[in-house]
């Protein structure tokens, strides 16, 4: 039963972020089809999950590769190296996040300043912080339409949520001229504590385990905290259930990716954010503001060891695989600009390790 | 006596009690009305929960229909031998290398010869699956002569196109028409001219409407818009007001603010003339009766089918239409009214992931007789794919099948002789009650926690391989060990005592005894306790989570150490993805779990059946 417990893998094992796993998956599919190797299996762990197995160690019971829907965090490297393992870097292109709302309901141009309003747990109201006391989206700006604020979004676990919070609310929050301040001082600066005075920020708030925060780590508290009073709604990881959600109450608004926008463009519109509607230009452009880089990260000390993996690197950074016309973009990737896919697959093949 | 007779004598009871007095008749009516509420309760309780269940099958089997058909298309293709086998040796791993995309794109242009452009050359390609070169290359290694030689393979189609021939895609109807039309085409421009004036009317009201729709939305923005102007005026009134008499500090904020508000203002203003303005120039086209008006791809395509060629309009007037020559047409003779047709796709075509023009190649590549329709082998046959065409259930089944095979052989023979032991051999002391009241609670712990054991123990201890059927069966297995020993201690308790007696009073001894005559006589009761753990087993999701069982698995498992998932994951991932197609294919392996869990649970009932005896 328990004899020769590991037999030896001839399989790659990748782990990771849920947004990259559509593209992970075919990948290794195709990879699977073309080679002699067999077909890579491929886990949907979450971008922190894969991490946490990648860097782990190095040996056939860790992953080979973990996807990430944003860059792997210094806390993270650190852990990898101290575990020996040396991550190789490959950005893969980007995903916008749409606020999208059935075709039935209002089109809205939103800015990223309202969306802060809309969805923040404290607001600014006349200097101070307060709790949210927006009820409808009109209440925010008289151009917005006069509905109640209904956002259904996926759970704090989710990477996609960082991501909105970071680009979308945090982007907001610095369109207020004293919270951007905020964010540009350094612990222990007694502009803080003034800051705090003024717009009442408890003292609780300003300092951990006796130690006085920076700002922006202030900043991001309040950016971060999403309004728990019932117009954020967690509808789970599953977006096509958001999408179906949102059609069957057109007056509230989802937070997905831009593949569901685009499989669902019969059923669902995607709201201009800063005028700029999400389409697949705009977000290639940067044009369109929340929109992140989506990553994957090889483990160096596993090439040479467990069979296929450049393999698989060399048809993940393949112009046919993810350039212009490559087959990702069908299924909703939104390739880099080809200068950077160049250089990417050269470092990427080249298996150069990543240094923060 | 007489009037006494009349008098109805009040009826007593034996005890003394009055049931004729008023009061006793109305608590009589209350209690019976009581007990009819509460009949009508339950009945209706249960006509509820039937209409759910039939709701949410009738969905599912709505749904899932479709996924069990697909339509192929037949290609002719023709292989060269010196380019995928130049040895001529037909070795599998030769042909497996060979790129047969190439060879499939050329068909494509000889089953569809029109000239077009690039991009429009990658949507022609895009009619058949990704997949198609694998049916092709799969043909050729069983059967090598197909090389050097035409020959018609059958290849699946997109999921889109799929989709489209099963009407899922767009509604269409045809529009009657009464005049002759005289065609005159221009490269890819094709004009069309009717006699009959009544022909194109109805399109010309229909982009009226739509374009009247589109300036009142406008000048809704427009009005929303005001409600900002005003806003922003009254805050910049304020803050000048403020100004007058503000000390330093506060003035340099309000000239902050007055700047931002002016800027503010300045671009509401601009938008809202802009919205106007281009509301007014919508209203114009509209009433202007000499122009033609666009039809563009936000409202319904029309299609007009004239000798032998297909015209997308583009352009609608009220003496004829101009539009784009997606099929060419093979004369430019004018057609009498029954030899043209018009359609309409009522989904417009910016709303749909299938444009015009694969449509028309699509019903192009059918009047051909090149598209076939037939049951779905690949879903019973394939395993997961991200291609919705290409993806199958038989991966997840042979999954199931394996990790049920690893959790019946550990907790059946372990499950029963635990409960035999404790329930025929164990002394009743403390230790014995200590194990008994753990194995009650095991039973009611969530299953994640088995995963989580199982991830400890199994992976993180034994090293045993990820996303392995062993290690799930293991999992399930502790999962439904408490089941299965509860289950058989019930069924062994069933068996009278006298049994037991009967036996041991012949000479038997106490093992011949519980093996000969208890345990035949436990095992229907057993069995079914048996079968509804382990479809409870079929049904979890939740501890594979944690030993790499819901991942992404194409190749069928050979064994139980091969990496596979298993049916419920697969529903789970299905539903996850994007691809509109997956929706079917969601619903039919629910149907498909469904299916194996009524089996089993039938089976349960006729072992019950069968073998039970009544004492």
């Amino acid at each position: 039963m328990f004899a020769g417990a590991a037999e030896a893998r001839d399989r790659i094992q990748i782990v990771g972020s849920s947004t990259v796993f559509p593209f992970a998956t075919a990948v290794a599919e195709r990879f699977g089809q073309k080679t002699e190797f067999d077909t890579p299996v491929v886990e949907s762990t979450g971008s922190g999950g894969g991490m946490k197995l990648f860097c782990a160690g190095v040996g056939e019971n860790t992953p080979d590769v973990t996807n990430a829907s944003r860059r792997i965090k210094s806390s993270e490297f650190e852990k990898c190296v101290a575990n020996g393992v040396t991550p190789v870097e490959v950005k893969v292109g980007f995903d916008g996040i749409v606020i999208g709302n059935a075709k039935a309901g209002p089109e809205i141009d939103v800015t990223r300043q309202q969306l802060f309003q809309a969805l923040a747990r404290q607001v600014l109201v006349d200097g101070k912080l307060v709790d949210n006391p927006n009820q409808k989206w009109s209440d925010i700006d008289p151009s917005l339409p006069d509905v109640k604020i209904e956002v259904l979004g996926p759970p704090p676990t989710s990477g996609t949520r960082d991501a909105f919070a970071e680009l979308a609310l945090e982007g907001g929050a610095k369109k207020f001229p004293i919270l951007k301040e905020l964010r540009g001082l350094k612990a222990g600066d007694p502009r803080i504590a003034e800051i705090a005075k003024e717009i009442g920020i408890p003292e609780a708030a300003l300092s951990k385990d006796g130690k006085a925060l920076k700002g922006k780590k202030i900043f991001g508290a309040i950016a971060h905290a999403v309004r728990e009073d019932g117009a954020y709604i967690e509808a789970g990881e599953n977006d096509n259930l958001i999408v179906q959600k949102l059609e069957a109450n057109p007056n509230a608004f989802g937070i997905f990716g831009f593949s569901f926008l685009d499989q669902n463009a019969d059923k669902i519109q995607g709201a201009q954010v800063g005028g700029v509607a999400p389409e697949f230009d705009s977000i290639a452009d940067g044009d369109y503001p929340v929109s992140r880089s989506l990553f994957f990260y090889v483990k160096k000390e596993h090439v040479g060891v467990i069979p296929g993996i450049e393999g698989y690197v060399a048809e993940f950074t393949k112009e046919g695989t993810w350039g212009d016309e490559g087959y990702l973009t069908d299924k909703g990737l939104i390739p880099l600009p080809a200068a950077d896919r160049k250089k990417g697959a050269e470092e990427a093949n080249g298996l150069v390790p990543l240094s923060l | 006596m007489t009037d006494m007779a009349n008098q109805a004598a009040p009826a007593t009871h034996a005890s003394g009690a009055n049931f004729q007095s008023d009061a006793a008749r109305r608590h009589l009516a209350r209690r019976y009305a009581r007990e009819r509420r509460f009949r009508l309760l339950g009945m209706s309780a249960v006509l509820v929960a039937v209409l759910f269940l039939a709701m949410l099958l009738s969905t599912v089997v709505f749904q899932g229909i479709p996924a069990f058909t697909s339509y192929s298309l037949s290609l002719t293709v023709n292989v060269p031998k010196s380019e995928v086998d130049p040895e001529g040796t037909g070795d599998p791993a030769v042909l497996r290398r060979g790129d047969y995309e190439l060879y499939l794109k050329q068909a494509m242009a000889e089953a569809l010869p029109f000239k077009i452009g690039r991009k429009d050359r990658r949507l022609r390609n895009g009619l058949i699956s990704s997949g198609a070169g694998l049916s092709v290359r799969d043909a050729l290694i069983a059967d090598p002569s197909l090389m050097d030689r035409p020959n018609a393979y059958s290849v699946p189609l997109s999921d889109f196109a799929d989709l489209y021939f099963k009407g899922l895609v767009t509604d269409r109807e045809m529009v009657a028409v009464q005049g002759t039309l005289s065609p005159t085409v221009d490269g890819k421009d094709a004009e069309l001219l009717s006699t009959s004036s009544s022909d194109f009317a109805a399109i010309l009201d229909e982009v009226k409407d739509h374009l009247a729709g589109r300036a009142n939305g406008l000048r809704q923005k427009a009005r929303l818009s005001q409600l900002s102007e005003k806003a922003l005026e009254a805050d910049l009134a304020d803050y000048r007001r403020r100004l007058a008499d503000a000390d330093a500090e506060t003035r340099e904020t309000l000239e902050g603010r007055i700047e931002r508000a002016d800027k503010d203002l300045a671009a509401v203003k601009a938008r809202i003339a802009n919205h106007l303005a281009e509301a007014d120039k919508l209203d114009q086209k509209a009433a202007d009766v000499s122009e033609s008006l666009e039809l563009d791809t936000t409202l319904p395509s029309y299609l007009i089918r004239i000798n032998d060629g297909v015209v997308r309009l583009n352009q609608v007037s009220a003496a004829g239409v101009k539009g784009e020559v997606l099929i060419p047409l093979s004369s430019d003779e004018d057609a009498a009214a029954v030899n043209w047709t018009m359609e309409r796709l009522v989904k417009p075509e910016s709303n749909r992931k299938l444009s015009d023009k694969e449509i028309v190649w699509l019903d192009h590549l059918k009047s051909q007789n090149l598209v076939s329709y037939g049951f779905n082998t690949t879903f019973f046959s394939a395993g997961a794919s991200r291609e919705p065409e290409l993806a199958g259930i038989w991966g997840a089944i042979v999954g199931s099948f394996l990790t049920m095979v690893v959790t019946l052989l550990l907790a059946f023979p372990l499950g029963v002789a635990a409960a035999i032991y404790l329930e025929e051999f164990a002394p009743k002391n403390r230790w014995t009650q200590l194990i008994e009241v753990n194995i009650n609670n095991l039973a009611a712990v969530p299953s994640i926690v088995f995963g989580l054991l199982g991830l400890a123990v199994f992976l993180n201890v034994f090293h045993l391989p990820r996303s392995a059927p062993i290690v799930g069966g293991m999992v399930l297995a502790l999962m439904t060990l408490p089941t299965i020993i509860i289950a058989a201690r019930a069924a062994l308790k069933a068996v009278p005592p006298s049994i037991r007696e009967a036996a041991l009073g012949i000479g038997a001894s106490r093992i011949q005894t519980v093996f000969h005559h208890v345990l035949p006589l436990a095992m229907p009761g057993i069995l079914t306790g048996t079968i509804i753990g382990m479809a409870q087993a079929l049904g979890e999701t939740a501890p594979l989570l944690m030993i790499g069982m819901v991942a992404f698995i194409v190749d069928i498992p050979a064994g139980p150490l091969d990496p596979a998932t298993v049916l419920p994951v697969q529903i789970f991932m299905w539903a996850d993805f994007p691809e509109i197609a997956f929706q079917q294919k969601t619903a039919a392996a629910i149907m498909i779990l469904l299916g194996f869990l009524i089996l089993m649970n039938a089976l349960a009932v006729v072992l019950r059946k069968r073998f039970e005896r009544r004492w």
